[in-house]
């Protein structure tokens, strides 16, 4: 008998348990798939119906029929943008000095564990610390403080300062590793002839990490944007018929108004949380398209 | 141990922490100031400690006993070199041996590696470049490197060469700068009209000499260079060694290199590494035809490595 005859002839069983493999592999990838196609649905026939311009132009309302979503698409749009504004700077540039500066010693390993614990903390915590940080400041009196007035109270800057400490940590991680993605060659040669760091980073490093840092922060987001509990924690209101014109006033947003429609007995208000859903879907496969079309420009440029 | 790291800091804390240097360190702070000028030759009295043993007078960069560590393992070990102004230096061993490090240690490129460390004193016109008032950036100016792969940087021909100075507050002419710089890479004529266009749009060869450009263009003393044709062909590397035999005599030239012929071809000095340990330096035609050392004489005829 020859080493070649020594192999298990029958190979039938091998290529039944890869069949299986394959099959488990596939429906494990279709699970969320059909699941989110059910939602889809759920949503789409609950909600569809009252889908109409007077739904995204009207404020709250007792009545279902002139209820809209203005206030919350609104107050959404006030808090996710100035959390991008306070974010990104954050994120990036703590990205930056944790990649491009600092010395991998122990300091830093110590602080590289507790951003990543900081990514899973529940978000619940973060609205209990908005609260005390931002909404009260550790009851604080009213005062200006730079012309910022102080504290905060239940205001969109309270609302995105909380949600900034929510996805700073994603911000981080994302834009780190978009800043090792960068070849090293290429900060060598800057260092090579003479730059600094701040000149090697602003001119050869950032420019090829940024495609990557904005879908991090695109993504990041778009979590803050579907954020609830922590808005209801720090106090953001529920019904709320203004749109906010500055930094200090009250405001909602589409999950908390979600939240609120559907947590009333009568039906009509259950079927304009599903609506609400709708917009809020729409806005958040957006800015995830926005995510990836970023990401495949910058794949293609490189190539 | 932690030379390297206490150096980097300092360096990177800038104005404030050069305006403190002491007086009888008052020499060294010409690495800051004399921008452009180039050949420094004047002599530096009192610039080097006294307990450093004096090299020739035209003695460039020189190491005393420097031992050069990964994480405390040492990569190259006690190490006395004198590199001669104006000549190409050719550092030759086996893979492994530590003479990259050796070269990245010259322009302390090797602080951007985590755990190194160096003891022992790498001189530069006489001057400790570990010294804490020396500035790095100012010394990787002055001694410029050219990488074992090209590395353009992603932008146009002209800007690649032009980058550098900009960053270094060059005030002159940046045009005939840029043109001198290409000049002196022999790139020029292949590149005059397509200025504008990307760096990477070049061939291999002519991307390490667009390289080689872009370091010449920061007015060097000492040029690097890192196994420079590793990655190009025969006809590249021809003309890149055509170049390097230009820049003799205007720059002092060390070159490391896995290729013997290469290193016999251009260089006026060999030295020969093993292990981390420097076995043999001397003038290439002896180390060649004529080696002290045993080791040597088995390595330049191919019997090992």
């Amino acid at each position: 008998m020859t080493a070649s005859d020594r192999f298990r002839a029958d190979s039938g069983r091998r290529h039944r348990r890869e069949r299986t493999f394959r099959r488990l592999a596939l429906s494990a990838t279709w699970f969320g798939v059909v699941m989110l196609g059910i939602l889809i649905v759920g949503i789409l026939k609950d909600g569809v119906g009252q889908l109409s311009l007077d739904f995204l132009d009207n404020f709250p309302s007792r009545k279902p029929e002139q209820a809209g979503f203005k206030a919350a698409i609104w107050g959404s749009v006030w808090a996710v943008s100035f959390t991008g504004v306070f974010s990104v700077p954050l994120g990036i540039g703590a990205a930056i000095y944790l990649e491009e500066y600092a010395h991998k010693g122990r300091l830093v390993r110590i602080l590289e564990l507790l951003i990543a614990n900081l990514a899973g903390v529940p978000s619940i915590l973060y609205g209990m610390l908005g609260l005390i940080a931002f909404v009260r400041m550790f009851g604080l009196e009213t005062t200006t403080i730079l012309g910022i007035e102080v504290p905060f109270g239940r205001s969109v800057l309270a609302g995105s300062a909380t949600l900034t400490l929510l996805i700073l940590p994603v911000i981080i991680i994302a834009s780190r590793e978009a800043l090792r993605a960068v070849p090293d060659s290429l900060r060598q040669a800057a260092y090579g002839i003479g730059a600094t760091r701040w000149q090697c980073v602003r001119h050869h490093v950032l420019p090829a990490a940024i495609p990557g840092m904005l879908t991090g922060v695109v993504l990041a987001l778009s979590r803050a944007l579907g954020e609830t509990a922590p808005l209801i924690m720090i106090g953001a209101l529920t019904y709320v018929a203004f749109v906010p014109e500055t930094p200090y006033d009250l405001f909602t947003a589409m999950p908390i108004q979600i939240f609120n429609w559907a947590s009333r007995p009568q039906l009509e208000f259950h079927h304009l949380a599903a609506t609400g859903c709708i917009v809020l879907l729409v806005v958040l496969l957006g800015m995830n398209g926005l995510a990836v079309w970023l990401r495949n420009r910058a794949e293609s440029r490189k190539a | 141990m932690t030379m390297v790291d206490a150096g980097e800091r300092m360096g990177q804390a800038g104005q404030a922490e050069r305006s403190a240097t002491v007086p009888d360190r008052g020499a060294t702070s010409t690495l800051e100031s004399d921008a452009g000028g180039r050949p420094v030759t004047d002599a530096r009295p009192g610039a080097a400690p006294a307990d450093t043993p004096p090299g020739p007078a035209d003695t460039v960069l020189a190491t005393r006993d420097v031992v050069i560590s990964y994480s405390g393992a040492p990569a190259v070990r006690h190490v006395d070199i004198d590199v001669q102004r104006g000549d190409v230096t050719a550092i030759i061993g086996p893979s492994g041996c530590g003479k990259s490090t050796l070269l990245r240690c010259f322009n302390r490129m090797n602080d951007f590696i985590e755990g190194a460390g160096v003891t022992g004193q790498v001189l530069f016109e006489g001057i400790d470049i570990h010294a804490s008032d020396i500035d790095p950036v100012e010394l990787r100016r002055r001694i410029g490197m050219v990488f074992q792969r090209p590395n353009p940087f992603p932008k146009t021909i002209y800007d690649n060469v032009a980058w550098g100075p900009r960053m270094g507050g060059y005030s002159g002419d940046m045009d005939e700068l840029v043109e001198r710089s290409l000049v002196d890479a022999a790139l020029w004529e292949e590149v005059k009209d397509k200025l504008k266009q990307p760096g990477h749009s070049l061939s291999g060869g002519q991307q390490q000499r667009l390289c080689i450009a872009r370091a010449l263009a920061m007015s060097p003393e000492v040029l690097l260079m890192d196994e420079p044709c590793s990655a190009l062909d025969p006809i590249a590397t021809g003309r890149i060694e055509e170049l390097i035999e230009s820049l003799r005599g205007r720059y002092s030239v060390v070159i490391v290199t896995h290729n013997m012929q290469q290193a016999s071809r251009i260089s006026d000095t060999t030295v020969f590494m093993y292990q981390g340990e420097l076995i043999e330096v001397g003038p290439t035609a002896r180390i060649f035809t004529n080696p002290e050392k045993q080791q040597t004489e088995d390595y330049v005829t191919g019997r090992f490595g």
